[in-house]
């Protein structure tokens, strides 16, 4: 800095090179010291020069002392099996620039284009036919529209505008999503269109390749990150196409179908995972010392770790007393686990006010009984049902006791922050990595996702259960309700059938005589959960059957035909 | 009996109590290791380690907190003397509606607390009073259960009545009695009058130390999660029957004694009589347990500079929790017991001559293996080589021979680790460190005297006052005199013998006879050209200027140590047969206690490579593989949305770039087929088990992604 020539020799540099550049150089040079303060939205250029001469001196000592935490602390490379990843917190806790709308699309087709030899190289070369070849180009052409579309206005955006930083919040555009509309609905048109241009495709394939770069390094710069993700969240104008599933006439699977097909698929690095899967394995009698000397077992990573719990389970546990919990299974909780416990282990038939006092008389009893011993399987530890904070109380004040052995395996990437220190010092963790790749089967296979279908085939049979234990009077108050609800499908406002319309229209139906016996029949149905009943901001009470359309309707024809 | 089902999700496995077995955990010990050799003798010798160590831990717990806990004891004699001499005084009256409270401040790590807890509630017991109640917060959500709890935990206590004459109230089960302060207060009169009643050998309920109407002293273990309204009702009602039922309330704070003023308002606190007591701060209690258990001979068993590290740092910048750091300590001894198949030898020198004897040739091949016995073999000559390369017998003599060698070199070290520091601890900025465990990683990590921070220090001692100097050769010759080291030679008469020479220093001093000398000259007329001369010469003879005395002792007194430091503080990586005592495998350590799962499963959707080492999967950063698990390619595009993601984009995505990687049937190509699909819901539903996305409403067939940036 007190080298005048130094300051214009480097302002020189500024000039000729982009403002990105200097950035990235700054980012480069003084990434600590970037990220933390944020003058880079001003881009007063001397200042950062000065900054970035600065900063290797007087941010020295501070990024020494980080290096050597996260050297300790952090994960540096390490053997084969540890998590050698270079990875710190850096790489995974980052805040980085929103990205535009349809980068997913174009990073889709770089990833289709690149690995395009490995490919080749593992299979039959197949020559390419004329559709294929077709259809891709078409493809393409189509993304490449949007880029089109896109690059002026980005550039223009570059020019006009010196800040860095809101640019990339200007790409959240609206005419992006547009033109994704324009581009998914005219599809035919876009194959005729694209013989007219392939002149201007050939100028603006020039385009992209010189943007990425520069695209890339943008990424790169941490920009005012704390700003930028509070705009990015504030606004509650949602930039995204709006295609819908309905639309591309796909057909929602049920759960029964889409386990068929996976089923069939073949199993992807199959050797691979049973090498992992054998490495484990080598750990199961350390497991078991450690256990019996005070620590609890933890299992993390990626994949289910339902076959690696169970194969310790089939080789160490056959001749001792354990519990499998699967905490993936919706109903789950601490009380069932508790029950177990007290029922079916110590035999105790008592019953307990609270979990409290059953866990109270459990830990008594263990205590009292050196010689009993238990081990706890649990399988997704941070499941919905588990992961509250009495539940990880309970759980961890039992695995507290010296003869209750606790080995749970958790998944989601959150999960440590269901512990407190006193939480964790209790169940007092030994943590593994069992990165294992398996499809997570059984975990997913409760779970209503988006894309399913649901079958309803198991509320209609309970359904058609209940029913049938019901007198012919009742059932016909249900059929009234179900038609009545029928009628009324399409209408979303439909608050339902109000108890008085109800009681009219059994009445009427010589199914009730007094409206007491109604509200007996329905208090029968609301016990086993066969309708739903929501009162309105006037008191009047609205009946429901909790069940689709779908399901009701077929329902109610089987009913009739009986 | 399989474990999935869709109507439960607890399974029990009883087998057979005939076919039941319980296993030990040697069995396991020997089971998992490859390294089978002597495994049973290394489990003993880990597990009596551990006992002595475990011991040794609980020793200076007790030790640091004897203070307090006399402390405690005297407030909790001094604070019902009132209610016992039944003063009447309006002064005292108002004086005894106050609840006497002691607020006890004890730090932030929490967890440490229940066993400072544990203790006093058997120190109380043993000396003032039976009735001892500890309430968590967890326990007591209302003021009901609070009372429920503390009536519970009371007529459970061991005043042991006699079963024959047992009153019909004790036989009523604890749920039928109605909680109320009433009922405490009447049952306590219960219990005191008959012990003031019953003849005098039944005076024995409350044994001869208690005093005669004994306290019930009720402590709040962490009183910063108790809800502040339990809190002030618990403290208004018993006020009011203070007299009758002598309460004495302990409050256990992590924070700061503040926290009570923000709990209570000003009416409710008038109500107690608070004196606060603090504790050891936990970083006094660590240097403690690293001074017991670290820097002494007294343990075979050590860990290295890297393995230290971590455990200090996980001390420092997670929990302050010794016991967490007393668990790594156990859990090191446990993998080096395991894992080091040569830990036989890690024992004390008298046991070792037997052990050495015993081992077998695989045994021994195992000691010719290690890279610092290799490197000792070396540097010996080609016949010895030969012997021990070859013969066991002559190869167990001499690592007999290095055990001692290594026992004596631990011997020196540490009076010589405390001897340095005892000089760097006083420095300014500390170069060294204040701590003394900062410099015995700085001493275990390389030759301490090759650094910077060393050249500094002993430049800084260089500078040292006649005064420093004495009070830090005073500390070392204590060091010196209460160390087992016989081996350190004459180096205690050798600072003994400096001591007394600074203490005396023979007053005669030339230099300043000369200097007054020349400062006579100088007042004499001269002309110019002399005085220059003059003040020329004075300006050289002043750089030149002999040592005083006591500077010539000093730079002695810093060569000495210089020198002890270079003879006796080598790195133990320099020792042979070091692999036998130091645990260094800090990795493993990081990973049990300090793992990132996050890191973990970020890498794993990542780099697939890493874990499935299949040659397709190879990648440059950043990029990835369109063979790879369907859940990675599925994150990878995830990871280029906003807020929201489309499910349909997402979904074409995906099926883009995994019909590149499977170039079967390419008429299909431009359709989503089932098989696609069915891959894509699994991906899905998988990244939202793992939590990345969850469903949200906001827009049809969206998904809200849950993380931010890329990650």
């Amino acid at each position: 800095m007190s080298n005048p020539k130094v300051k214009k020799k480097s302002i020189l540099e500024v000039k000729f090179i982009g403002d990105e550049d200097v950035l990235k150089h700054i980012s480069e040079d003084a990434g600590i010291k970037v990220r933390k303060n944020k003058v880079l939205n001003t881009l007063d250029i001397k200042k950062l020069v000065k900054k970035s001469a600065n900063s290797s001196e007087d941010e020295d000592p501070v990024t020494f002392e980080e290096q050597g935490y996260v050297s300790n602390l952090g994960t540096d490379v390490q053997g084969s099996l540890g998590n050698g990843c270079s990875t710190g917190g850096g790489d995974v806790f980052p805040f980085q620039t929103p990205k535009r709308t349809n980068k997913m699309a174009e990073i889709a087709s770089e990833l289709a284009h690149q690995p395009e030899r490995n490919a080749v190289q593992g299979k039959l070369m197949k020559p390419e036919n004329e559709v294929r070849s077709k259809s891709k180009g078409q493809e393409e052409k189509s993304r490449r529209k949007v880029c089109i579309s896109n690059t002026p206005y980005r550039l223009r955006k570059r020019i006009t505008g010196l800040n860095m930083c809101s640019d990339s919040e200007s790409d959240y555009s609206a005419s992006c999503s547009e033109e994704e509309e324009e581009e998914s609905c005219s599809k035919s048109a876009d194959s005729t269109f694209h013989e007219a241009m392939p002149a201007r495709r050939q100028t603006t394939s020039a385009h992209p390749s010189k943007e990425t770069p520069a695209k890339k390094q943008k990424q790169n710069i941490p920009s005012d990150l704390v700003e930028e993700y509070f705009e990015a969240h504030s606004s509650s104008k949602v930039l995204t196409s709006d295609r819908t599933l309905q639309k591309i006439e796909k057909k929602k699977l049920d759960q029964e179908s889409l386990q068929n097909i996976l089923n069939k698929l073949p199993v992807a690095f199959a050797a691979e995972r049973e090498a992992l899967t054998k490495q484990y394995e080598t750990f199961f009698c350390k497991w078991m010392l450690q256990l019996h000397l005070g620590f609890n077992i933890l299992l993390y990573g990626l994949g289910s770790k339902r076959d690696l719990l169970e194969n310790f389970r089939i080789s160490l546990l056959r001749d001792s007393v354990h519990i499998v919990v699967n905490g993936f299974f919706p109903n789950v909780n601490v009380k069932s686990i508790l029950n177990s416990i007290t029922e079916e282990v110590l035999d105790d038939k008592s019953t307990f006010r609270s979990s409290q006092d059953q866990l109270d008389m459990v830990m008594k009893r263990f205590k009292e009984d050196p010689s009993l011993e238990l081990y706890l399987l649990i399988h997704n530890l941070d499941s919905q049902m588990l992961r509250g904070d009495k539940s990880q109380q309970i759980l961890g004040q039992l695995s507290s006791l010296p003869n209750v052995y606790l080995i749970a395996s958790i998944d989601h990437i959150n999960a440590p922050l269901m512990w407190d220190q006193a939480k964790q010092s209790m169940y007092n963790w030994l943590w593994y990595e069992t990165t294992t790749y398996s499809p997570y089967i059984e975990e997913t296979s409760y779970e209503n996702s988006l894309l399913i279908q649901r079958s309803g085939s198991l509320a209609l049979s309970s359904l058609t259960h209940v029913l049938h234990s019901l007198t012919p009077n009742a059932r016909g108050i249900f059929r009234l309700l179900g038609e009545c609800q029928l009628e009324n499908k399409d209408n979303p406002s439909w608050p339902g059938l109000s108890f008085q319309e109800l009681y009219q229209h059994c009445r009427e139906a010589f199914l009730v005589n007094s409206d007491l016996s109604l509200r007996a029949q329905l208090t029968e149905f609301r016990d086993h959960k066969l309708i739903r009943t929501k009162r309105n901001a006037d008191g009047v009470e609205y009946l429901l059957i909790p069940v689709d359309m779908g399901t009701l309707a077929e329902f109610l024809q089987k009913d009739t035909e009986v | 009996m399989s474990t999935c089902s869709v109507s439960k999700g607890c399974f029990v496995f009883k087998p057979d109590s005939k076919k039941r077995k319980i296993s030990s955990a040697a069995e396991y010990f020997s089971k998992g290791n490859n390294d089978a050799e002597d495994s049973g003798l290394r489990f003993d010798t880990c597990q009596s380690l551990w006992k002595e160590i475990k011991c040794e831990t609980e020793q200076i717990q007790e030790d640091l907190n004897k203070k307090l806990f006399h402390n405690l004891l005297d407030f909790l004699r001094k604070s019902h003397l009132d209610f016992k001499q039944k003063k009447t005084e309006w002064a005292s009256r108002m004086k005894s509606n106050e609840i006497p409270t002691a607020a006890v401040v004890l730090g932030v790590n929490v967890t440490d607390h229940d066993l400072t807890f544990k203790r006093l509630t058997e120190v109380f017991q043993n000396d003032v009073t039976p009735f001892v109640v500890s309430l968590k917060s967890k326990e007591c959500p209302g003021i009901k259960n609070l009372l429920q709890k503390l009536m519970i935990q009371l007529m459970g206590c061991p005043v042991d009545m006699d079963s024959s004459d047992e009153e019909e109230s004790s036989k009523i089960s604890p749920n039928r009695i109605r909680y109320s302060v009433t009922s405490l207060t009447k049952w306590y009169r219960n219990v005191t009058k008959k012990a003031d009643t019953e003849t005098p050998c039944k005076k024995r309920i409350f044994s001869s130390k208690h005093c005669e109407s004994p306290p019930v002293v009720v402590i709040f273990k962490n009183i910063e999660s108790f809800s502040s309204k339990v809190l002030q009702d618990f403290i208004t009602i018993s006020s009011h029957c203070i007299r009758e039922f002598p309460l004495v309330l302990i409050f256990g704070i992590a924070t700061s004694p503040m926290i009570i003023h923000k709990l209570l308002p000003h009416s409710v606190s008038s109500l107690l009589c608070i004196e606060l007591f603090q504790s050891l701060s936990c970083k006094e209690h660590l240097s403690k347990v690293i001074d017991k258990l670290l820097l002494t001979s007294q343990f075979p068993f050590k860990l290295s500079e890297k393995v230290l590290q971590v455990l200090i740092n996980i001390f420092l910048y997670h929990d302050f929790s010794v016991q967490n750091f007393i668990k790594g300590f156990q859990l090191s001894l446990l993998e080096h017991f395991y894992s080091q198949p040569l830990s036989v030898l890690c024992c004390e020198i008298y046991k070792a001559k037997k052990r050495v004897d015993s081992l077998s040739h695989n045994q021994c091949e195992n000691i010719r293996r290690l890279s610092s016995f290799r490197r000792f073999v070396e540097s010996e000559v080609s016949n010895k080589q030969t012997i021990l390369l070859t013969d066991d017998e002559g190869l167990k003599e001499t690592v007999y021979a290095l055990l001692q060698d290594l026992h004596t070199y631990h011997e020196n070290y540490f009076p010589v680790l405390r001897c340095l520091h005892a000089f760097t601890s006083s420095l300014p900025k500390y170069p060294l460190g204040k701590q003394i465990r900062e410099l015995y990683c700085a001493c275990l990590e390389k030759k301490v005297w090759e650094t910077e921070e060393y050249e500094s220090a002993i430049q800084l001692v260089r500078m040292m006052a006649t005064d420093e100097l004495v009070d830090i050769l005073e500390k070392c010759v204590e060091i010196l005199k209460s160390s087992p080291a016989a081996h350190l030679g004459n180096s205690l008469e050798k600072i003994e013998e400096y001591l007394s020479q600074l203490k005396h220093p023979e007053e005669i001093n030339e230099d300043q006879e000369t200097s007054i000398s020349s400062l006579k000259e100088l007042q004499k007329k001269t002309d110019l050209y002399h005085l220059q001369k003059t003040l020329l010469e004075m300006k050289e003879s002043r750089r030149l200027k002999k040592l005083t005395k006591f500077e010539m002792l000093r730079f002695e007194i810093v060569d000495f140590v210089d020198s002890l430091v270079k003879n006796y503080l080598v790195p133990v990586e320099m020792q042979t047969l070091h692999e036998v005592m130091y645990f260094s495998a800090a990795n493993t350590l990081r990973e049990r206690l300090n793992a990132p799962p996050r890191v973990a499963l970020h890498n794993a959707l990542n780099n697939p490579y890493f874990y499935l080492k299949n040659e397709s999967l190879k990648s440059e950063a950043g990029s990835i593989s369109n063979t790879a698990p369907d859940i990675c390619i599925a994150y990878k595009l995830h990871l280029e949305c906003g807020r929201l993601i489309n499910l349909v984009d997402w979904l074409e995505a995906f099926s883009t770039v995994v019909k590149a990687a499977d170039n079967t049937d390419s008429s299909v190509k431009d359709r989503i087929d089932d098989i696609t699909h069915a891959r894509f819901i699994r991906a899905v539903s998988e990244l939202e088990l793992l939590g990345f996305i969850k469903p949200t409403k906001q827009k049809t067939d969206h998904v809200a992604r849950l993380t931010w940036g890329s990650c």
